[in-house]
């Protein structure tokens, strides 16, 4: 019975397992092939090729598209921060009067559809002249990843010792002092999760990112990825496609394996308890 | 917890700043915190007050794409146009179709990932972050993935199911309306069930101990354990994490955008709106679709605040 049970349990992670991992494998066996190898269903090519991962680069501007990507999204997670940073110390340590609804509106903000605020949006893009240009992502992406920071630096916030607060005031620390030189230092675990998880946003953020630019070398890199097509419906270019995901999945990969716990504590921390 | 805002001066438990005034104290904290919030509601005002305030004016006009200051307003038009036509109609159906199905496969799959994930066993570490890879790449990328995966004359899962007997013919997954509303579901589960797993496996390490002991002294196997102690204690939590999913799955866009193209026979809401604004150039009708898709997730987003009786204040 005990045996029995062992082998069902181990049975079931190796069919999560493979669930979860097969597509990239796929992906990355599929990168490795050319020509009319692509189109035979084999586990493993049979002569490996790294043409695609060539290609990628010179016949596309992938480079380009993942240097704007970095760039958006090193810019969002660098605002978002400073913008949440103090906002969140207010609405955790300070008691004052609209505090309840200010939290409420921000936690609404996060509910918002993008759709929502496309047509608003592109005109605010076409009016400040950043149509086609990447200020227009950074500034638009911080609608996904604004509220999203202040409500999980908030409640990290309030897991801090009052006895630290209650130390400063003491001594005469106005809050300005309080946030930057006895709140941020124990802050850096939260703020790492925080950023990292508006990284991931701003990184994968496909709607505006769609709609609000027009060349290829403005493109990030989901963009560019939904976009690369043939020379026409029938040969949609598979190695090539599937080269670029490989390259845009491991780096995520190598963050996710290195900051899980961190990732997984900041994902609950704004998830609510029932 | 006791509440951590409490001004100090107020607070008798410590002796020493009695001397300080306490209202002074309270009227600096005050505006020391509009003060720091004041950056983020300007920002929140530009990208997200402003923008939805101007889609629902234009939900309200005949907005043309192609010059934005010469719209009229309209009243009630734009919004008919969106409801009387048959083509809205089908997304919303296709969109709660989705989001019933993706959630309920999620929410299943979600439990039997995070009771397995919940056991003690060796190499834990690596199956959870194995776990979330799927979370962390872009949905483009994973719809692209899967589409190959779908392709219907060089696709594997088309050459597995033929050799393991479940189809006799090749399907054409991604072209097929029924199909592909089928192979969008798949992503998708496969996608944001990492999502549902995590917060339901942080649910379960919250539960106590010794309600398990109890139950096994009780004799309960553990089918009836899982249904009478487990499922009761995690209706909460599962409640809370099923609306949030909801809400995402009703503003979901790219999974179809890139697996089912433009076709409005497998389109969402949010597709449909984006499609009158920028490929018929109706600004006007575009945002008043769109409006009624924020209002649709208004809705939820209230349900979501009641059921999840949303820690605002800060006591726990």
């Amino acid at each position: 019975m005990k045996v029995l049970k062992k082998t069902a349990f181990w049975l079931m992670l190796a069919v999560i397992a493979v669930y979860t991992l097969f597509p990239f494998y796929w992906a990355i066996v599929s990168s490795l092939k050319t020509g009319s190898e692509l189109f035979e269903v084999d586990p493993w090519p049979k002569q490996p090729a790294y043409s695609n991962y060539v290609d990628v680069f010179t016949a596309q501007p992938f480079g380009q598209n993942i240097f704007n990507s970095v760039i958006v999204a090193t810019a969002v997670v660098v605002l978002s921060l400073l913008l949440g940073l103090t906002a969140s110390f207010a609405l955790a340590r300070i008691q004052f009067r609209g505090r309840k609804v200010l939290l409420l509106s921000v936690l609404a903000v996060s509910m918002f559809p993008q759709i929502a605020v496309l047509s608003g949006m592109f005109e605010l893009v076409r009016w400040l002249g950043i149509y086609n240009k990447l200020p227009a992502l950074i500034i638009s992406n911080l609608i996904l990843t604004l509220p999203f920071t202040v409500w999980v630096l908030t409640t990290f916030m309030r897991e801090l010792p009052n006895e630290l607060e209650e130390a400063a005031i003491v001594d005469g620390a106005t809050p300005w002092m309080i946030v930057t030189r006895v709140f941020l230092p124990l802050l850096g675990p939260a703020m790492a999760t925080t950023g990292l998880l508006a990284f991931i946003a701003a990184w994968n953020e496909f709607l505006f990112a769609l709609t609000f630019t027009q060349s290829d070398n403005v493109r990030t890199v989901p963009v560019a990825i939904a976009l690369f097509s043939g020379g026409s419906a029938f040969e949609t270019p598979w190695g090539l496609i599937m080269a670029a995901s490989v390259i845009v999945t491991v780096p995520l990969v190598v963050l996710v394996l290195i900051f899980q716990r961190k990732i997984i504590s900041g994902l609950t921390a704004g998830a609510v308890k029932g | 917890m006791a509440d951590s805002t409490t001004p100090i001066a107020a607070s008798a438990a410590t002796g020493e700043v009695a001397e300080l005034p306490p209202s002074a104290l309270v009227r600096q904290r005050t505006r020391a915190a509009w003060l720091f919030l004041l950056p983020t509601l300007i920002a929140m005002g530009l990208v997200a007050g402003w923008p939805l305030g101007r889609t629902f004016w234009f939900a309200f006009t005949d907005a043309n794409l192609t010059d934005l200051t010469a719209s009229q307003f309209v009243g009630f038009a734009s919004l008919l146009s969106v409801i009387e036509d048959p083509d809205w109609w089908t997304t919303v159906w296709t969109t709660f179709r989705f989001a019933l199905v993706s959630v309920s496969l999620e929410t299943v799959l979600g439990l039997i990932i995070a009771l397995t994930l919940n056991a003690q066993f060796p190499g834990r570490g690596v199956a959870r972050a194995s776990v979330l890879v799927p979370w962390a790449i872009p949905t483009v990328v994973s719809a692209r993935m899967w589409a190959w995966m779908f392709n219907d004359i060089y696709g594997v899962i088309n050459a597995i199911f033929l050799k393991v007997g479940l189809i006799s013919e090749p399907m054409a997954w991604t072209a097929e309306p029924s199909l592909s509303f089928a192979a969008v579901v798949a992503v998708d589960v496969w996608k944001t069930t990492p999502f549902m797993a995590l917060l339901i496996l942080a649910a379960l390490q919250m539960l106590p101990g010794d309600i398990y002991e109890a139950a096994k002294i009780d004799g309960s196997g553990p089918i009836r354990t899982f249904f009478q102690v487990t499922l009761p204690l995690l209706k909460g939590p599962l409640m809370v994490a099923i609306i949030f999913r909801m809400l995402d799955a009703l503003r979901v866009f790219d999974v179809f955008f890139v697996l089912t193209g433009g076709s409005t026979d497998t389109m969402p809401m949010a597709g449909y709106a984006r499609q009158r604004m920028f490929e018929y150039q109706e600004i006007g009708v575009g945002s008043a679709a769109a409006t009624l898709l924020f209002a649709i997730i208004a809705v939820f987003t209230a349900v979501y605040m009641v059921v999840g009786r949303v820690n605002v204040g800060g006591e726990a």
